[in-house]
């Protein structure tokens, strides 16, 4: 397989094994563009993408607008305290007139779920989804993935423990959908209160004691304990979730010898993630980071590559003159 | 689309050979090999890099710095259909080549864009002081002023003719075949 054959990237739900493994690929070799004395290729050159950011975010917003950059696209960056939404503006009037401008791709984080599908459905610009509510969050899966096959190798029947909130977990989410593709056996684990009712139709076990859910681990994915998404109280105190659910030196010690800890950020230390643990050099928080640009280059270029052809319907006779040795 | 070969244009002795005479060339030219990086275009300029690098080093007892260009990325049709765009491989230039004399390889000089395209990224990794070129086989028909300084054979060919080159690294056997495209 050699392209991508969608304008949009919403979610991983239904994506082959097939097209992650093409991103991921793709991603490998973009990695080293970042290591470059000039850090920049002329790939996108030319297009136009807008960053819509409706939530707040450091990674992933600067991720994308490096990824943008360093394949030469422009890019507009718009927040919501900063553009019209505070007057009162719908997403789609929003959207509708970035359109107008003619720009390639945007790139959306909206605190609701099915708002980049949304529009997909009503422009023609392609849509990447940078976490939507509680529902997906396609890069930073495609990012955790990337970053444990890195570090794994081949992803069949390795297991990867889910730890944390799950139902309020759009990481989750993409994780578990990229992951089970691949062949992995993932176990996902957190308070009753917060996991979803038949999360096991997707293909995952489900453990609520912490100690055994890590036993014979490849790898543990720690989730953000989302403060800002709790209106009710799902657990009693921070404390009792960092005795119960904290991933520390203990728990690591269950997991394989060479079991790797990742960690989406930004990190709640001392909560469910413990310092010596987020230092240490099981972690691989950092290259998740790192990872993460180059999987948002491979992802761009594969969806703007994708987009043209399905511009260009009509392509023999062009495709007679390019068919050569040379390009 | 197809490809009917018609006649073999080198042989594998005959590409030892002239890979072994374009070392001799390269070594003759720069008075020696102090300075000079060999860099091979993806894919099969890659594997003729490393074969030149190899000879060189056998010819001067020094060793020569070898790396990879992999232009997919400075493609000059990125905006055009097609549908043999090929999956971006990895670029590998491990070594400053800053004042360095960077030989270019490449299996095929056609139309020159390829060359154009490495020409760019190379310069984007620092500034020689100079590029040299050598391709295995020049089959002509070029669309922009790009010229080898070292060639394995020239081959008149027609635009409907294609030269396929195939190397025991990828492809089990060394040989280079003249065909026709068919559709």
């Amino acid at each position: 397989m050699k392209r991508l054959d969608r304008k949009d990237l919403l979610g991983l739900e239904g994506m082959s094994a097939e097209e992650l493994k093409l991103i991921l690929d793709t991603a490998q070799s973009f990695r080293e563009i970042s290591e470059r004395p000039v850090k920049k290729v002329p790939a996108l050159r030319g297009k136009t993408v807008v960053n819509l950011f409706f939530e707040p975010s450091t990674r992933t917003r600067a991720s994308f607008e490096l990824a943008e950059k360093r394949l030469s696209a422009d890019n507009v960056n718009i927040s919501k305290s900063t553009s019209s939404v505070v007057k009162g503006e719908s997403l789609r009037d929003t959207a509708e007139n970035l359109q107008a401008m003619k720009i390639d791709v945007i790139v959306i984080r909206h605190s609701a779920s099915g708002a980049p599908h949304f529009l997909a459905s009503l422009l023609d610009a392609s849509v990447i989804n940078a976490g939507d509510g509680a529902h997906e969050h396609p890069t930073q899966g495609l990012l955790d993935v990337f970053t444990l096959r890195d570090k794994l190798g081949d992803l069949n029947d390795k297991k990867i423990v889910i730890v944390g909130d799950i139902a309020h977990s759009r990481v989750a989410r993409s994780n578990i959908f990229g992951l089970v593709t691949l062949g992995a056996r993932v176990t996902v684990c957190g308070p009753p209160t917060m996991m979803p009712v038949k999360i096991e139709d997707l293909g995952v076990s489900v453990e609520t004691d912490l100690r055994r859910a890590v036993e014979g681990a490849d790898a543990v994915n720690v989730l953000r304990v989302q403060l800002e998404r709790q209106n009710v109280n799902l657990f009693p105190s921070l404390a009792e979730y960092s005795v119960i659910y904290g991933v520390n030196k203990d728990i690591v010690a269950g997991m394989k010898p060479d079991g790797v800890v990742l960690h989406p950020g930004p990190m709640n230390r001392g909560v469910e993630i413990s310092h010596d643990v987020a230092d240490s050099d099981r972690a691989v928080i950092l290259q998740q980071v790192t990872n993460g640009v180059a999987v948002r280059m491979a992802v761009l270029y594969l969806i703007c590559e994708g987009a043209r052809e399905s511009a260009f319907d009509e392509p023999a006779e062009v495709e007679q003159q390019l068919n050569t040795k040379s390009v | 689309m197809g490809f009917e070969p018609k006649s073999t244009i080198l042989d594998s002795d005959q590409i030892r050979r002239a890979i072994k005479r374009i070392s001799h060339e390269i070594t003759e030219r720069n008075r020696g090999l102090t300075g000079v990086v060999v860099v091979g275009i993806r894919r099969r300029g890659v594997y003729l890099a490393a074969r030149i690098a190899k000879y060189l080093e056998s010819i001067e007892d020094t060793t020569v710095p070898v790396g990879a260009l992999d232009i997919t990325l400075y493609r000059d049709d990125f905006q055009v259909a097609s549908n043999n765009a090929p999956v971006v491989g990895t670029t590998e230039i491990k070594e400053d080549i800053h004042d360095r004399i960077v030989v270019l390889v490449d299996d095929v000089l056609y139309t020159g864009r390829t060359v154009r395209a490495a020409l760019d990224e190379l310069i984007d990794f620092g500034r020689p002081q100079q590029i040299q070129l050598a391709v295995l086989v020049d089959r002509g028909h070029r669309e922009l002023p790009i010229k080898a300084d070292y060639v394995g054979k020239n081959v008149p060919t027609s635009e409907n003719e294609q030269v396929e080159v195939r190397l025991t690294e990828l492809d089990g056997k060394d040989e280079v075949i003249l065909g026709e495209v068919t559709s």
